[in-house]
């Protein structure tokens, strides 16, 4: 096990096991605040740059600093980038945790820990490195306040000769992190990563099987987290009017936008903004300020999390019956109140669907990945405008926050849809206009805006009681009428949202189903399913409320189908139920995970397993 | 003496407009209810100052107050929002069109309880438009419960009295950051239109807290929100002129009775002294004069506080001059290029 050598190590790497090759979890444990966050991004990065497909999680505490963290680092040759259960690697930098992370790993792990921990006294079964932290930053760090935040780049250098990873791609990952503003504090980083990589090589000897080797899976690809994607995504829908409240773990999507925004969006000639980005008060103020916003015409949106859902329950009911696009992201997040808003969830799901009193319901877009929140924060403002109506963009914190490989995002084609809006020049033409008349059947009026220069261009928005001229009205027929226009709306808009990806396979009796970012670990799933039942799967991804016909296909061509989803209480699988037919129903499975960290692929093969009886 | 065969031609403003043109539905409010006279001031201002009416957005929460934009300008838009939340919608509308005159009617139920948080925040914004408080100190629509603006000791009908003292909407407004703040009685017809029409035209927000009797809840011996109270309690500062840009003063003020405050339009509201010479731009002053009032029991009326310098949202947010809802997607969506730079930094 874990041996402290004086002389170096021969060239190449020694292992007493059968190589493994791309095929490894890392976890780093330290307290937040401590300035591993640099460490981790540079090391996943470095993976990412030697074109092995890469994920990093970051699991850390509601706290500024003095928590515990653990951020863990996925890299695997198939591809398959979900959290993986079991740790293979463990970095032990967190005296407060280190007993307890050493005791839940499996046998055969690989431990580089923190010397004075002394872990190699508390199991013998894994193999453990020992590295003087404290002793080896003193000497390239000469300014001792600075030492707790270089001393975690300490272990990429013992990790980058443990595992094989290349230190040009470490270098080039750390320069890209620190920017060429930092040019000084990068050297003065990489110090530390060489006397890492120097240590391990003179007084390290490996025992544990891991290892990188360089591959091509990444060319081309992009490093990007959700919630920028979602920005980048309603930057190029043409956003115009952004209303938020701080909320972990929403608030760096409206961070980046508003860096991208300062950036592309200033008049050249003027320096004036195309844009209003306003920090409000509440929750309630965001949504209302931006109702009131796409009312006047703007392309408004707002991101928040579950808390911040539950207060605009009001504004959005006003929404809908008063027929004014919307665009809320919702990261979703373990809540309410204090205790795991820095944990994910897919917790949302069935609240949205019919946020607010009376017959209230919503669409809802999934992304499952970057590149599906730049896709899709543009077609929501679409189906936004086009259909008069918010629209819930349901991400989570893992997505959200946590840093994707992508491939690069394709530049829109197809131009803004502001949907059915009169001009004084309509106007003009057509005499007057009756807002709430269902004149192309497919239950969307058209709407004028506030300022457009006619004297027929008014009319009155008000909640539930009105007639189609938007005049006050109690009579049942007015609201009857407008209740089952409303519901045809909805059906028109079932045809307007993104289809499922589907996966079907010939022999297969079982189904599995989920949304967002769950994908990962059923993708992996099936395959553990495959190789180890024999158990061949279908699979359909979801990617919008309302569901479309492909579920109802799906569910006649297979036996049973498992709804996978990160709740307790089955939310959408309980939102299906509403929509399908009793034969339908009694096929459906649930499999559940909910405890707040990102879900992994052994969880849903155990559990279909289990209810398989294999 | 002969009838005349030619009915006289009738009256319309600079945009050839008649006055029916500003009104609106039939009023469902209660008869005598002091928030109809604010409607009808709100006609007579929009349509004597001949302003397009498509120009003008007007905003509501919920309440009998709230009701009330449905029956003035009939030919602008209107949004009646939920309960206390108008000062957002509004907001958010202005932001999208900063053009718009926007006219927010509110009652104290929505001002000073459950949307005091937007109204302060709006405060703060200085959100260029005309915030009205149709106030009676009362819950009409639920049918006569306090609000937070009710005095203290004042009474209800069935005989309840009030132990918790009252918001002052005036001197919140003053302190976070309104611009042009005033108070008025929706009996007093001159001044009220007045304090309008300077509004309209005001760069920033303006408060009008308006004393607006319940005649149904509100109107009894007790009450400190009657008709006859406040007659017999309103100390108004000042005379109140309006002279809109575009007109030359026709007759003369005497000098020394008069003081002058030009707007940025270049209109002046012309503050004739009653009792002491009064500066609306004193800050402190004003707080102290709404204070002293109190401590009398009085009610003072008029241009309570007036800043023409302060910035309002839009000028902060330093937006283009084009409506944001209009911008074409040439200017809303970057080009290709930028797209295809920011995607080479991620790699």
């Amino acid at each position: 096990m874990g041996t402290v050598q004086a002389a170096p190590l021969p060239l190449g790497i020694e292992s007493s096991a059968p190589a493994v090759v791309n095929d490894l979890s890392i976890q780093v444990a330290t307290v937040n605040g401590s300035g591993s966050q640099t460490a981790n991004t540079v090391l996943m990065r470095a993976l990412f740059q030697m074109g092995i497909p890469v994920s990093g999680k970051n699991l850390f505490p509601s706290n500024i600093a003095g928590l515990p963290t653990w951020f863990t680092i996925r890299a695997n040759r198939h591809g398959w980038i979900a959290r993986k259960k079991e740790i293979d690697l463990l970095v032990a930098m967190n005296a407060e945790t280190a007993r307890d992370d050493v005791a839940a790993l499996a046998s055969g792990a690989v431990v580089v820990y923190d010397e004075p921990l002394k872990l190699h006294a508390v199991r013998s079964d894994l193999h453990l490195y020992p590295v003087p932290f404290d002793k080896l930053v003193a000497p390239c760090c000469p300014e001792a306040r600075l030492r707790k935040l270089v001393r975690n780049m300490i272990y990429d250098g013992v990790l980058a000769r443990l595992l094989g990873i290349d230190l040009e791609e470490l270098r080039k990952a750390l320069l890209k992190q620190f920017g060429p503003r930092k040019a000084k504090a990068a050297e003065l980083n990489w110090g530390a990563v060489q006397a890492g990589f120097d240590y391990a090589a003179q007084n390290l000897t490996k025992t544990d099987p891991f290892r990188v080797e360089r591959m091509n899976a990444t060319t081309g690809k992009i490093i990007i987290d959700g919630n920028a994607a979602c920005a980048l995504g309603a930057l190029f829908a043409g956003v115009t009017v952004v209303c938020w409240y701080p909320i972990t773990p929403s608030s760096s999507m409206i961070e980046s936008l508003t860096g991208y925004m300062k950036r592309l969006r200033l008049d050249r000639e003027t320096g004036q903004a195309t844009f209003a980005i306003v920090q409000c008060e509440d929750e309630l103020a965001s949504l209302g300020m931006v109702i009131g916003a796409s009312w006047a015409g703007a392309r408004a949106m707002t991101a928040t999390s579950g808390p911040g859902i539950s207060l605009m329950a009001e504004f959005a009911g006003l929404g809908y019956w008063a027929e004014v696009p919307a665009v809320i992201f919702d990261v979703q997040r373990v809540g309410p109140s204090t205790g795991l808003p820095t944990r994910t969830m897919q917790g949302d799901l069935l609240s949205t669907a019919v946020l607010s009193h009376g017959d209230t319901k919503h669409p809802m877009l999934f992304p499952s990945s970057p590149r599906e929140c730049f896709s899709m924060a543009r077609e929501a403002f679409d189906l936004a405008e086009q259909f008069q109506t918010p629209v819930f963009v349901m991400t989570d914190l893992d997505l959200g926050m946590n840093n994707w490989m992508s491939d690069p995002f394709p530049y829109p084609e197809e131009p803004i849809r502001r949907g059915k809006v009169l001009s004084a020049e309509d106007l003009a033409r057509l005499g007057g206009f009756v807002r709430y008349q269902d004149v192309d059947g497919d239950g969307v009026g058209y709407r004028t805006l506030p300022g457009t220069p006619h004297l027929a261009a008014a009319y009155f928005t008000r909640g539930s009681g009105h007639n189609e001229r938007g005049q006050y009205s109690e009579r049942e027929d007015d609201y009857m009428n407008k209740l089952d226009r409303l519901a045809r709306k909805f059906e028109t808009l079932r045809g307007s949202v993104p289809t499922p990806y589907a996966d079907p396979h010939e022999n297969a009796h079982l189904g599995l189903i989920c949304v967002g970012n769950s994908r990962y670990a059923v993708e992996e799933s099936r395959d553990q399913l495959h190789r180890e039942y024999s158990l061949p799967t279908s699979y359909l991804r979801l990617k919008a409320y309302p569901f479309t016909s492909e579920l109802g296909d799906f569910l006649h061509r297979h036996e049973r189908v498992y709804v996978v989803e990160q709740n307790r209480d089955a939310q959408l699988l309980s939102l299906m139920r509403l929509e399908l037919e009793p034969e339908e129903i009694a096929k459906l499975r649930s499999v559940r995970y909910y405890g707040g960290v990102p879900l992994d692929a052994r969880t849903i093969t155990d559990q279909i397993v289990r209810q398989e009886g294999l | 003496m002969s009838t005349p065969t030619v009915p006289p031609p009738k009256k319309v403003n600079r945009l050839g407009l008649e006055v029916i043109s500003y009104k609106g539905a039939r009023t469902t409010l209660c008869a005598g209810c002091g928030h109809n006279s604010v409607s009808e001031r709100l006609v007579e201002c929009f349509f004597e100052m001949g302003i397009p009416p498509w120009q003008v957005a007007k905003f509501s929460g919920i309440g009998c107050s709230s009701k009330s934009p449905a029956y003035f300008l009939g030919l602008s838009h209107g949004f009646n929002a939920v309960h206390g939340r108008a000062p957002s919608v509004a907001t958010g509308a202005l932001l999208a069109n900063q053009h718009l005159i926007g006219v927010t009617v509110t009652g104290d139920g929505d001002t000073a309880s459950i949307g005091i948080g937007q109204f302060i925040h709006l405060l703060r914004r200085n959100v260029r438009h005309i915030y009205l408080i149709e106030n009676n100190g009362v819950y009409g629509l639920t049918k006569g419960q306090f609000s937070a603006t009710a005095d203290l000791g004042s009474t209800l009908k069935t005989g309840v009295v009030n132990d918790l003292p009252p918001i002052d909407c005036c001197v919140q407004a003053i302190q976070l950051g309104a611009t042009f703040v005033a108070r008025s009685f929706s009996g007093d017809k001159r001044q009220l239109q007045a304090l309008l029409k300077a509004a309209i035209v005001h760069q920033g927000l303006s408060v009008i807290d308006v004393i607006s009797p319940c005649v149904t809840f509100n109107d009894h011996e007790g009450s400190t929100k009657s008709y006859a109270y406040v007659k017999e309690h309103n100390q108004p500062l000042h005379e109140l002129d309006f002279v809109p840009a575009y007109e030359e003063i026709a007759v003369a003020i005497p000098e020394g009775a008069v003081r002058e405050v030009t707007q940025h339009d270049g209109s002046r509201l012309r503050l004739r002294k009653l009792a002491a010479d009064y500066d609306p731009t004193d800050k402190m002053r004003a707080l102290e004069i709404i204070h002293e009032a109190a401590q009398r029991n009085e009610v003072v009326t008029g241009l309570l506080y007036l800043d023409t310098a302060r910035k309002h949202f839009v000028q902060l947010l330093n937006l283009v001059e084009e409506p944001l809802a209009t911008l074409p997607e040439s200017r809303v969506r970057p080009p290709r290029q930028a797209l295809a730079e920011l995607m080479d930094e991620l790699r």
